[in-house]
């Protein structure tokens, strides 16, 4: 495949309209998993930044408050208007800002990304398919995420701006904020639920019907399985929400009360004219019945990514297999009942906070089981060091710290010092951002020779790992100690308003030291934006003068992508498929080879 | 490059992709309707005691828009197995009173729906309310016919038919006035929701059987056994639909 599937492509529309597909019908309008993968990618990969572009503008706020942002100030006041006057982030924009941030990274970005990019990508690959089972729902798929995601863009120019009540979008706050930025939000989310849903049928009917003959459920490389189950999460989870944007949107639109109570007071203490007699906490419910089993859509893929460089590049076998799939298998299915430990502080009762405290820690333990297997994975492994492997080693270490930091907020006696403090923002970031994010870089790294013939760059790969693990630890492990002190999340002006400084003598003011950080966490931050420019640079100018791979399969893998042509050609494979073997046949004792192919007959 | 198992089966499962697509799509409807079912259960567990309203809906019009529903689930069976059996014009037949019951079933709704924006309560500056449906509206004055309530089994109430005069209410003794739209209470909140997006369901469901009944019937002369799979595919989606009222009809008429 031509490397440039964006807009670079303008002379070929009209030419060679008989022997090849033209420029739309190849690039805009295709229904190939391929390139519908690589339009994800790097659509989700646009959005990563422009998300993390909005976080480095808070940043600045958080640290220096209401002091004008350098160089991107005033142009902010030109495109936003009086909500950055004078160059200064305004609360309100703040809000804007920190819901869309977290709308775009998570629905956006690493979703798209990790389940739509790499799943069209590699699955039917993996699993000897010609195509996904229906290429047209693909293409529509694709298309419903772009709306969506265009109409996000568009939220932040309407009158009154983007959506200002947080990604969870908590009723009565998102309901009663003046203007129409919580409208447009829903609307957004419909176009990208109904993507998510039809990607997730097509993937897994693909994978039920499509595997090539001889590929058994326990021959499916682990990969496949994390996508089947994230699949399934996304397809019974995100209808939820879907119904809860729908109310939410009626409470908006044609003045319901689904989430409004009786006797509401509206801003400024006046009550509101609503019917009244709904209910805060059904949104909450249904929007965490959605948004826990979405940390898991979040995870999964990348540990699926993470896996099959593991045994790559050990070159041994994954340990335990079997019990791998069979924890994932429970991590799906009690990821559907987990979703109320969000909500300890809204005083839905003991009983029902000791029922999901049990779920919740019941969780963790299949979740310690993949992890421990990778693990004991390196144990005894010649291992080589390349970029994928470093960012899928050092996926292991900062998933764990994300993984058992959550264990506190699990139990609902020391969530109620934590929630919605820094913690919560440490915890949950080291499980995305140098968890799965580092798992999407590591794929992204291994896959790239397979979608365009070319390697991207060994050493600046390097130089884009250790920056990045350096300052992604510098910004969130801070945030531990900033959370556990009692720092707040949300706050436009980086706690400035409760510091010691301000009221000495409070009890629970925050020290001088704790506020200090917020300054050095943001240099963090904006270091790490810099560390992304050897990626973005590698990315691009490798498609052109990367090294040029000299076999269909330069990793010596084992699983059935890599043994089609490179790039492989619309309907993948040159001959008819078949599995003899398990997915990670690496070192087997009395073979030539360090590997045999799933496909090599014994 | 053709993609396998489109028409013909695959062995292990049993299934064609597009039949496996369809009851994967049916397992998300369960879970948007069913998310919307537990809203109504938490709203009208929710509600202070005796607050949730009760036989606003008529039942009879609600019963033969069962009955319209059932049919077609019917006709829609009816005209796949007459594909199976090679019938084609059969197919056109019964498919036809599928797509006539479709419309039926919108159009009584629609009336349901015109009945409650039409129906208004009038409460008044000194304190007395006035039901019922409204037949004038100036900038002085606004005419209200008060109706029994549908469905109430009270005798006294029957009684009354005709004895109800068009009562014409000055709009300065007006304090609100307010039609039975979703934002009147919790409880047309979710009955508007809920059959608003089942009456969306049932036309999307009504286009693609219009489709293939119409133009993409076509599909029945070069390809049988693809077109008697989409029929199948699209009859399936029907019966779902059905199935939503068969619970729908219960939840917001009955109980």
């Amino acid at each position: 495949m031509q490397p440039t599937t964006t807009h670079s492509h303008p002379a070929g529309t009209h030419e060679e309209h008989h022997e090849e597909l033209g420029f739309w019908q190849k690039y805009i309008f295709s229904t190939d998993h391929k390139v519908i993968g690589i339009q994800y990618g790097i659509t989700s990969l646009i959005f990563l930044f422009f998300g993390f572009s909005l976080i480095t503008l808070m940043r600045w706020q958080i640290a220096y408050p209401n002091k004008p942002i350098p160089v991107v100030g005033h142009l902010l006041e030109k495109m936003l208007g009086t909500a950055a006057a004078g160059g200064v982030m305004s609360s309100d924009l703040y809000n804007a800002f920190g819901a869309m941030h977290g709308t775009i990274m998570v629905f956006l970005g690493v979703v798209p990304l990790a389940f739509a990019a790499f799943g069209n990508f590699v699955v039917p690959l993996q699993i000897g398919a010609v195509d996904m089972a229906f290429p047209r729902i693909n293409m529509v798929s694709y298309q419903a995420y772009a709306v969506g995601g265009v109409i996000m863009l568009v939220s932040f120019f309407i009158p009154g701006g983007a959506a200002q009540a947080g990604w969870t979008s908590y009723s009565p706050l998102a309901t009663l904020i003046p203007g129409e930025g919580q409208t447009v939000w829903i609307l957004g989310m419909v176009f990208l639920i109904t993507s998510s849903l039809l990607g997730a049928v097509n993937f897994i009917a693909t994978i039920i019907q499509l595997r090539a003959p001889g590929m058994t459920w326990m021959r499916l490389p682990f990969f496949v399985w994390t996508q089947f189950v994230t699949a399934f999460i996304l397809l019974l989870a995100f209808p939820p929400l879907e119904a809860a944007a729908l109310m939410q949107l009626m409470d908006k639109v044609a003045h319901t009360s689904f989430f409004l109570p009786t006797g509401l007071a509206a801003v400024g203490g006046v009550a509101g004219a609503v019917s009244g007699g709904g209910s805060p906490l059904l949104w909450q419910h249904l929007f965490w019945f959605l948004g826990h089993p979405e940390v898991y859509v979040l995870i999964l893929p990348a540990m699926g990514i993470v896996c099959e460089i593991l045994a790559n590049n050990t070159r041994k076998p994954i340990w335990g297999y079997k019990s791998l799939v069979y924890s994932l298998l429970g991590v799906g299915f009690l990821s559907f009942i987990v979703w109320a430990h969000h909500m300890y502080l809204t005083g839905m009762g003991t009983k029902i906070s000791t029922f999901f405290q049990t779920t919740t820690m019941i969780i963790s333990v299949p979740s310690v089981v993949i992890l421990s297997a990778f693990f004991i994975t390196l144990w005894g492994g010649s291992i080589r060091f390349n970029t994928p492997m470093l960012f899928a080693l050092a996926f292991l270490p900062m998933f764990g710290i994300g993984g058992l930091t959550g264990l506190p907020l699990g139990f609902n006696f020391s969530d109620i010092h934590l929630h919605d403090t820094y913690y919560v923002i440490a915890h949950f970031h080291y499980v995305v951002a140098p968890g799965t994010i580092f798992g999407l870089m590591a794929g992204i790294y291994f896959w790239y020779p397979k979608a365009t013939g070319r390697m991207m760059n060994e050493f600046w790969g390097k130089v884009h790992f250790w920056l990045s693990l350096a300052f992604m630890n510098l910004i969130f492990q801070p945030m531990f100690a900033q959370g556990m002190a009692g720092m707040l999340r949300r706050m436009a002006d980086g706690g400035a308003n409760y510091s010691l400084a301000n009221t000495p003598n409070a009890i629970g003011g925050l020290s001088d030291s704790l506020i200090h950080r917020n300054a050095s966490i943001s240099h963090a931050a904006w270091a790490l934006g810099l560390a992304q420019i050897p990626f973005i640079i590698n990315f691009f100018v490798s498609m052109y003068n990367g090294k040029r791979v000299t076999s269909d399969n330069p990793w010596e893998a084992t699983t059935l992508d890599w043994q089609t042509p490179t790039p492989p050609p619309h309907g993948n494979f040159t001959k008819p498929i078949r599995v003899y073997r398990g997915p990670y046949e690496y070192s087997v004792p009395g073979h030539p080879k360090d590997f045999t192919p799933q496909d090599q007959p014994s | 490059m053709d993609i396998p198992y489109v028409v013909q089966p695959r062995q292990d499962t049993g299934l064609y992709n597009a039949k496996l697509g369809i009851w994967l799509f049916l397992a998300s409807e369960v879970m948007l309707f069913g998310a919307l079912f537990s809203s109504y259960i938490l709203l009208r567990v929710g509600a202070a005691p005796g607050a949730w309203p009760h036989g606003l809906l008529n039942i009879p019009i609600g019963t033969v828009n069962t009955l319209v529903l059932i049919t077609s689930s019917i006709t829609v069976v009816m005209a796949w197995a007459s594909l199976k059996m090679n019938q084609f014009g059969r197919f056109k037949v019964f498919q036809g009173f599928t797509l006539l019951c479709a419309l039926m079933f919108v159009g009584i709704k629609s009336y349901e729906y015109h009945d409650k924006f039409t129906h208004y309560e009038v409460i008044l500056t000194d304190g007395t309310v006035v039901d019922g449906h409204l037949i004038e509206r100036t900038k002085e004055h606004v005419v209200i016919h008060p109706a029994a309530k549908h469905g109430a089994s009270n005798a006294a109430d029957k009684s009354h038919g005709d004895a109800h005069a068009e009562v014409k209410i000055p709009v300065a003794q007006i304090k609100k006035i307010e039609n039975y739209g979703p934002w009147h209470n919790t409880y047309l909140a979710i009955y508007f929701t809920l059959t608003a997006l089942h009456a969306l369901h049932v036309l999307g469901g009504a286009l693609v059987i219009g489709y293939l009944w119409g133009p993409g019937s076509k599909m029945w002369k070069t390809d049988p056994e693809r077109f008697t799979n989409r029929i199948e595919v699209s009859g399936l989606f029907w019966h779902f639909v059905d199935l939503v009222w068969i619970f729908l009809f219960p939840v917001l008429y009955l109980l």
